[in-house]
């Protein structure tokens, strides 16, 4: 039985859709109600909708053999796993976004507002630049605009959100997407489930842009 | 005294199993204090899989460290000595900051190095050694084997610097080929060496698959002959018996500055993560001043606890319930009897909450009568 963490949400539906066409059919899933776990024995597998964000952890431990995360996850995280295919949908990147008139003055300690500190201190470390990082759960635009921080380091889709609190992008830290991940013992024990599903993914076109987490 | 197995947790197992294998092959047991001066550690953090040390000051103030590795200490206290290679095993605690935690944890660690004038026969021995290791601890076992000569000739190829090289070797790690198409398009590095450094990511599996296809891979002199050596090693192990654990896995990698050659990681089913780690380190030998070679292993036991359904379906075979009023030197005669016969017994005054037990017995007088009966 191959275990696979699937994100909650559009992207993880989409996910599913992709993982239908290989082959890997649970038409549990698709009914409407609340549960979390779907189990198809003909076929070998089981899905469970988990947080996006937890899905590394799932599939790091071994509960899940496989899972989709988004880069900035595992970014963020390190997780020991495997990356094994970037699915190419949830396409966004990880940006330095500040107010409009922001200049940087590089005298001065640079204050940043993030979700992601890892991310921004493995990114202003290669930088050389001294920051001082704040960590907020949510709404981490309207730091900038109350003189909360300097900068915010944060996912930008279209950038429509920081447009209208008057906010522009600074510089791109990274691109990113949902990634298909494998747990490292899964990967030599279920060796050729995995590789078949690598194989069939890759072997699909992607032809939406749908994204799970707007700025 | 006889042990009875059942008794025995996974990681006490398969350390006397290890224990007995290493001897077997003239390891002599290595046994260190738990502390360690600092500088040690400092001086070789890299090398270190976390850089959070445990440190205290001593009485005579000299800045002391829990051990959070053990190979660091083994090559110090060591001595170069010509042809002779030095064999040690070890089982020790160590210290280190866990990751999902956060937290230091002990962490009971058994491994051997060995030490000297290293050759393909010590190499193939701690192969072996490794994968038998393994085998103590679960059939169901793969043991990854890698040759850093051949990764690192392929981003030698690439004229990759620094930066670059950690990004690409991140990659590597990952089996993450988008991320190495990707890095090396972003610094113009051309497609067929990308494509070749992806080819050997994804050659994954056992080493008669995947050996013969690496020959278009390897085709300068350099990875020529570390495939060769790998090649040899291989039939050595199949020869050996331990050759249905192997795995070729390029995406096994040590930090370059302290590996080269042969390295390996082990991972058995049910646990998550790898549990066992090792290669060559001649380039830490030569940065602690060492003129010789070495190559050795440590398996992590920590993680043996969860491995299968430990859990009993009874605390105790046999429960005995008693009173003040009763004869004891009957009740000592009924355990003994029991105990004899090879059942737990705990005898009480009343059973304990939630304890799960196969029989209760009362005494009565000078005999026994069953309350209940579960099993």
């Amino acid at each position: 039985m191959l275990n696979v963490a699937l994100p909650k949400g559009r992207i993880g539906e989409k996910v599913y859709s992709m993982f239908e066409a290989a082959g890997l059919e649970c038409p549990s899933i698709r009914e409407n109600n609340r549960k979390l776990i779907f189990e198809n024995p003909e076929v070998g597998v089981r899905y469970f909708w988990v947080k996006p964000s937890d899905v590394a952890i799932y599939v790091e431990r071994g509960a899940a053999d496989i899972g989709v995360a988004g880069k900035d996850i595992l970014l963020e995280y390190e997780p020991d796993i495997y990356e094994l295919y970037d699915l190419d949908i949830g396409k966004c990147r990880m940006a330095v976004a500040a107010k409009e008139d922001f200049r940087d003055n590089p005298r001065k300690t640079l204050r940043v507002a993030t979700k992601f500190t890892n991310i921004a201190k493995t990114y202003y470390t290669s930088l050389g630049r001294d920051i001082d990082i704040i960590h907020l759960n949510g709404s981490i635009e309207i730091a900038p605009i109350l003189g909360l921080s300097d900068v915010i380091v944060d996912i930008v889709e279209t950038g429509t959100t920081l447009k209208e609190n008057h906010l522009a992008v600074v510089e791109t830290i990274v691109p990113i997407s949902a990634r298909l991940i494998a747990n490292k013992t899964s990967f030599k024990f279920k060796n050729e489930a995995i590789e078949y599903i690598v194989k069939k993914l890759a072997g699909q076109e992607s032809t939406s842009g749908d994204k799970e987490n707007n700025a | 005294m006889n042990i009875n197995d059942s008794v025995l947790k996974n990681e006490e197992k398969a350390i006397f199993g290890m224990r007995s294998l290493y001897r077997k092959y003239g390891y002599s047991q290595y046994k260190m204090s738990k502390f360690e001066e600092y500088d040690l550690y400092v001086r070789n953090k890299d090398f270190l899989v976390s850089d959070n040390i445990i440190s205290f000051t001593d009485t005579n103030g000299r800045l002391m460290a829990l051990k959070p590795d053990v190979t660091l200490s083994i090559i110090k206290n060591g001595r170069d000595a010509g042809d002779v290679v030095q064999k040690v095993y070890y089982d020790e605690n160590v210290y280190r900051v866990s990751k999902g935690s956060h937290a230091f944890r002990e962490i009971m660690q058994v491994g051997l190095e060995c030490i000297g004038a290293i050759d393909d026969y010590c190499i193939t021995e701690v192969l072996m050694l490794a994968a038998e290791s393994l085998r103590a601890v679960s059939r169901e076992c793969v043991l990854d084997v890698s040759h850093l000569g051949i990764v690192s000739a392929v981003i030698d190829g690439m004229g990759a610097d620094e930066g670059l090289r950690a990004q690409l070797l991140k990659c590597i790690g990952e089996k993450n080929t988008h991320g190495i198409r990707a890095l090396c398009a972003e610094n113009s590095i051309p497609a067929e060496n990308a494509e070749t450094l992806i080819g050997l990511v994804s050659a994954y599996g056992s080493a008669d698959t995947v050996l013969p296809a690496l020959g278009t891979l390897c085709t300068d002199e350099e990875s020529r002959k570390c495939l060769d050596q790998l090649s040899d090693i291989v039939a050595a192990l199949n020869a050996a018996g331990v050759g249905d654990t192997l795995r070729i896995d390029f995406s096994v990698t040590s930090d370059m500055n302290y590996y080269n050659g042969i390295v390996f990681r082990g991972f058995v089913n049910g646990i998550p993560t790898g549990i066992l780690s090792g290669g060559q380190y001649d380039k830490l030998m030569q940065k602690m001043g060492r003129k010789s070679g070495a190559i050795g292993f440590a398996v992590y036991l920590d993680m043996l606890e969860n491995l299968g359904d430990d859990g009993e379906a009874y605390d105790v075979d046999t429960v005995i319930l008693y009173t003040a009023n009763d004869d004891m030197t009957a009740l000592r005669g009924t355990v003994r009897m029991l105990t004899d016969a090879g059942q737990s017994v705990m005898a009480q005054k009343s059973v304990p909450e939630k304890l799960r037990y196969k029989q209760l017995l009362k005494m009565n007088g000078k005999g026994v009568e069953i309350l209940e009966t579960n099993a």
